[in-house]
């Protein structure tokens, strides 16, 4: 089990959050229908880092992006996203 | 070896083996009890029945596996050499029928030619009527000890903790790092799997001994250190959290405070292993015989137990270390008859022991030794090229020292080979983990060759694979340490190769011409020893894992006593019986009150959401895949929702409560699922709205009150002219705020009263008290489905299933033609357009009920074309009735098929229909 650190409330254990997709298959709102289906059906699959969003669902319920080497499960950062996050 | 070998004073724990009582001392393991009391055989070996002794001291233990407890409580496949004895320990040995000494399952031993490595590949790829002939008797004589029947009476626990430094084994390197760190002011935590510190000063008390451990252990204690004793790491997983699993009472043994195990989640900054090595045997024929011993086993059977486990000891060695177990057995009398060094040159030991008068032969090897199904009675070796016989009662052998690197491995460390010593060592990790001790620097050792016939020579004894499986599997193409696991099952029983994967590396390396650390390693996963399944459930054992949400109208509903029905979290009522009446008459009697008169029921569960903000609207036209702009406030329409890829994935109704207020609902099963959804909207897919999206399920409970008297019921509830289909207006009831939505899920003329979940109670007893005035009852989630199966309304997970797009559900035509919403990309797929496709339809019964469930084919035999989703019957006029998806199922009305459930052995004829059944026109629910 990992260790998460939550830009709100620091390092807590992965049972509190939950895992929601990686970053490259967001669909944006504005996305052209060939972006759309290569966020939905022609991700990539890195052995290496990858950025994937996160919740820490059974916390503070807020959402963040982690980097996250997927072989050794090194984290390099996390950062929070939503409102509050904007700048 | 005969009669007891320890005197028996002092003992006076009284244990059961096989039914004969015997007796222990306090601390004794079963396995040293055992041994005292001159028990040398103690179980059979898995495959061939081998009659099989005590080998080793510790957790290593491949041969005495015993069943220790009784009924719930019992816990097979114990090692006896990690069960310490307590009063009225009852152990039973395995594998074994009628009897240890008479086993009927040993003429297995006499098919060992049949039952080689590879024994179920060629069955399988042979002719099946093989398998036919060798399964039963393969089924039969399958598996080891027998699983208890009964549920543990115990309970498991589970705990975090975190510190800077966890040190695992507390034997002198240990020890000494607990208390440097402690004592340097870090938080520490040791664990050691013994019930004593001190490991290998236990055995070799010199500079150092238990005294000293004791006295490390009270610093580190004073330090604020934590020290754990029947506690194993047995998985080292991400970010340096070791899982431990902490034995509060011995296997069987009833547990003072009800706790018998716990699971400790520790968080560590640092990790130490100090987890010392495992001594090694030595291949040679029958090496697995009662009477066979590791050479440390011995003399820490000696040393801390004081039981001699045989007069005359033969010692097989390759290194120094058995040296001090010459010293051990000689200073309770042991006759040593020959020390077998493996070594062609004497060492400083051997000589030391030859110069001292003991028959120590260099350049020998053992190759088969002799003896009773109880006990040795011969050792032959090779010396120098020559055969050589002793009488013996023991042998004790040691082949070396593999390092105990599990942990390392487990956190994503790499192994170094270590030539001196023939083994693999910890090398880098990516974890913040070191290794000390005798972990890190095992002793120097010479490569033994095996000298003996390879069919008798085990090196696997739980598995009962020998010298010869693997030499079959090399003739047989396995060249891949892999492969050559997994054909011979070496390594894979649950002592996960402690004692035999060194021994088969060396001989698949010696077969390859290659060296070990070229010929690979299979990798060490978690648990390190056996986790008994109750322990990973913890508390979720009893039953306590899965969630129970409560109805804030439980109590109300719990007072009449109705059928429960599961729903995710929930339970709520399915119907309310009266007097004798079953379930299905219970729920048409329901149904029909709603039909005729006027009915209630609890819909709390659906999800629930408040919605609000100037982007409010805008925020909801993304969620939803319908218009809800256009609605005026006081107003409320159906809408759903739709997946990325442009799959319907929920439904239910939006109200503009105000002007940028809105409520929407949607179905209780896809709560939590929705809830997501919207916040990842929100939250990652548009921050930058000014919009407040907020879970309301559980803030308001929810009345539905359904009937052509409904409105009458509702005028009179809150004293006002009842809002109009698809309306809304805030009102009170009974004194208390509510929300009064006009909507129809039945197909009568419909309400739904959403209040603040805590005055609940009290608007329930108003709206039952007027329900009844005007005749009407409860009704519950059954007739609720009866009703809205025969109105063809959709229910998410039946009809709404993951696969259907607004077209297949006929909905396309609600949808918001201005796009813009989750899903219209992905809706607008080719694929989805073409033909092919199953569409939303009614099914009616020309002969037999139909199934739910059921296939819908066009003849016997055929292949499907859909399927039925729903199945109910005409409330009023009675009749067989279903919703389905049927392929191209638009341009199908009127087609006969059979709706066919082989699995239930139910069939029905059906024909093809418009999926409302019940007021077309809609005329029923509107004023």
């Amino acid at each position: 089990m990992m260790q998460i650190t939550c830009p709100h409330c620091g390092p807590r254990a992965q049972s509190e959050f939950i895992y929601e997709r990686t970053v490259d298959s967001v669909v944006p709102l504005d996305a052209a229908p060939e972006q759309a289906m290569a966020a939905l059906f022609s991700r990539t699959n890195p052995r290496g880092v990858d950025e994937e969003i996160w919740r820490h669902t059974y916390g503070c319920r807020a959402w963040l992006v982690m980097t996250r080497h997927r072989v050794t499960n090194e984290i390099s950062a996390t950062r929070a996203v939503g409102p509050e996050a904007l700048p | 070896m005969s009669g007891p070998t320890r005197d028996p004073k002092g003992a006076t724990i009284s244990f059961s083996f096989d039914g004969k009582t015997y007796k222990a001392r306090a601390g004794d393991t079963l396995a040293a009890a055992l041994l005292a009391n001159g028990v040398g055989l103690v179980g059979r070996s898995f495959k061939y029945h081998r009659p099989r002794g005590i080998m080793t001291a510790g957790i290593e233990e491949p041969n005495a596996l015993v069943t220790v407890g009784e009924g719930g409580r019992a816990e097979p496949n114990t090692r006896a050499t990690d069960v310490f004895v307590y009063d009225g320990l009852i152990a039973r040995s395995q594998n074994r029928w009628p009897n240890l000494s008479f086993d009927v399952g040993a003429v297995f031993s006499l098919a060992a030619p049949m039952l080689g490595a590879g024994f179920y590949y060629k069955t399988f790829f042979g002719s099946a009527k093989r398998w036919m002939f060798y399964e039963y008797f393969i089924r039969k004589a399958a598996g080891l000890g027998n699983a208890p029947t009964k549920a543990d009476p115990d309970r498991f626990s589970q705990r975090a903790a975190f510190c800077d430094v966890l040190v695992v084994g507390a034997g002198p390197a240990g020890l000494q790092a607990a208390l440097e760190q402690a004592e340097a002011g870090k938080r520490v935590i040791l664990v050691e799997q013994d019930s004593i510190l001190g490991a290998s000063l236990i055995r070799d008390p010199q500079e150092l001994d238990t005294a000293w451990a004791d006295s490390a252990a009270a610093r580190i204690r004073a330090a604020g250190g934590r020290i754990l004793t029947r506690t194993t790491a047995s998985g080292y997983w991400e970010h340096d959290l070791v899982t431990l699993t902490q034995r509060l009472a011995e296997p069987g043994e009833v547990p003072t405070n009800g706790v018998t195990q716990r699971l400790w989640h520790v968080r560590a900054r640092q990790v130490i292993l100090a987890t010392g090595s495992i001594e090694r045997p030595i291949a040679f024929a029958h090496n697995d015989r009662p009477g066979v011993m590791l050479s440390q086993a011995a003399r820490t059977y000696v040393r801390r137990f004081g039981v001699l486990p045989g007069k005359r000891v033969v010692i097989a060695t390759n290194n120094d270390d058995a040296y001090k177990t010459v010293q051990a057995l000689k200073e309770v009398g042991a006759e040593i008859v020959a020390i077998l060094d493996a070594r062609p040159q004497f060492s400083a030991a051997a000589a030391g022991a030859e110069s001292a008068g003991l028959p120590v032969w260099t350049n020998a090897v053992p190759s088969i030794v002799t003896g009773a199904r109880h006990c040795l009675s011969g050792v032959t070796a090779i010396v120098d090229g020559q055969s050589k016989n002793w009488k013996a009662d023991l042998i004790a052998v040691s082949g070396g020292f593999t390092p105990v690197v599990h942990l390392h491995m487990q956190a994503g460390g790499t192994l170094d080979w270590n030539e001196a010593a023939q083994a693999f060592v910890a090398a880098a990790s990516r974890q913040n983990v070191t290794t000390i001790g005798g972990a890190a620097n095992p002793d120097p050792v010479f490569p033994v060759t095996p000298v003996s016939n390879p069919k008798k020579s085990f090196i696997d004894f739980q598995n009962d694979v020998s010298l010869a499986d693997v030499d079959l599997a090399w003739a047989e193409g396995y060249r891949s340490v892999e492969h050559l696991k997994r054909y011979t099952t070496l390594g894979m029983a649950t002592d996960q190769g402690k004692l035999s994967n060194m021994a088969a590396l060396g001989r698949l390396a010696e077969k390859q011409g290659v060296s070990i650390p070229e010929a690979g390693l299979t990798t060490f996963r978690p648990p390190y020893t056996p986790v008994s399944m109750g322990l990973i459930a913890g508390a979720g054992a009893k039953n306590a894992g899965a969630h129970v949400r409560r109805l804030a109208l439980y109590d109300v509903h719990a007072a009449k006593n109705p059928i429960w029905q599961p729903l995710g979290y929930w339970f709520r009522p399915r119907a309310y019986p009266q007097g004798q009446e079953t379930l299905a008459q219970a729920a048409l009697r329901e149904a029909k009150e709603v039909r005729t008169g006027v009915g209630m029921t609890d819909v709390s569960t659906l999800a629930k959401f408040e919605v609000s903000g100037p982007d409010a609207a805008a925020f909801l036209e993304l969620i939803c895949a319908t218009t809800v702009s256009k609605l005026a406030v006081g107003r409320g329409r159906y809408t759903f929702m739709l997946r990325e890829d442009g799959i319907a994935f929920d439904d239910g109704t939006v109200w503009r409560l105000d002007e940028n207020r809105y409520l929407l609902t949607s179905s209780t099963g896809g709560a939590d699922r929705m809830a997501t959804h919207i916040s990842y909207v929100r939250q990652y897919l548009c921050p930058q709205l000014k919009v407040s999206a907020v879970n309301v399920q559980e803030h308001h409970a929810g009345i539905a009150i359904a009937g052509p008297k409904a409105k009458a019921v509702m005028d009179a509830l809150i004293k006002a002219d009842s809002p109009r289909h698809m309306s809304t207006v805030p009102a009170e009831i009974a004194g208390v705020p509510v929300i009064v939505l006009a909507a129809s899920y039945s197909g009568e003329r419909a309400f739904e009263v959403y209040v603040e979940a805590s005055h609940a109670a009290s608007v329930w007893a108003a709206c039952e008290a007027e329900v009844t005035a005007q005749g009407g009852s409860l009704y519950g989630l059954e007739a609720m489905e009866f009703l809205r199966i025969e109105k063809g309304h959709l229910v998410v997970g039946g009809e709404v299933d993951g696969r259907m797009t607004p077209m297949d559900l006929a909905l396309d035509k609600m949808l918001n033609k201005a796009g813009g919403y989750i899903g219209a990309t992905g809706l607008s797929r080719p694929a989805l357009a073409e033909p092919g496709r199953r569409q939303l339809v009614g099914l009616e019964a020309i002969e037999g009920d139909i199934p739910e469930g059921a296939m819908l084919i066009t003849h016997k035999g055929g292949s499907p074309h859909g399927h039925v989703s729903a199945a109910a019957f005409k409330i009023l006029e009675g009749g067989s009735v279903a919703l389905g998806q049927l392929k191209d199922g638009f341009s199908r009305h009127g087609e006969e098929l059979i709706a066919s459930s082989p699995t239930r052995g139910q069939e029905a004829r059906v024909r093809v229909v418009h999926p409302h059944f019940y007021d077309t026109a809609g005329e029923r629910y509107r004023d």
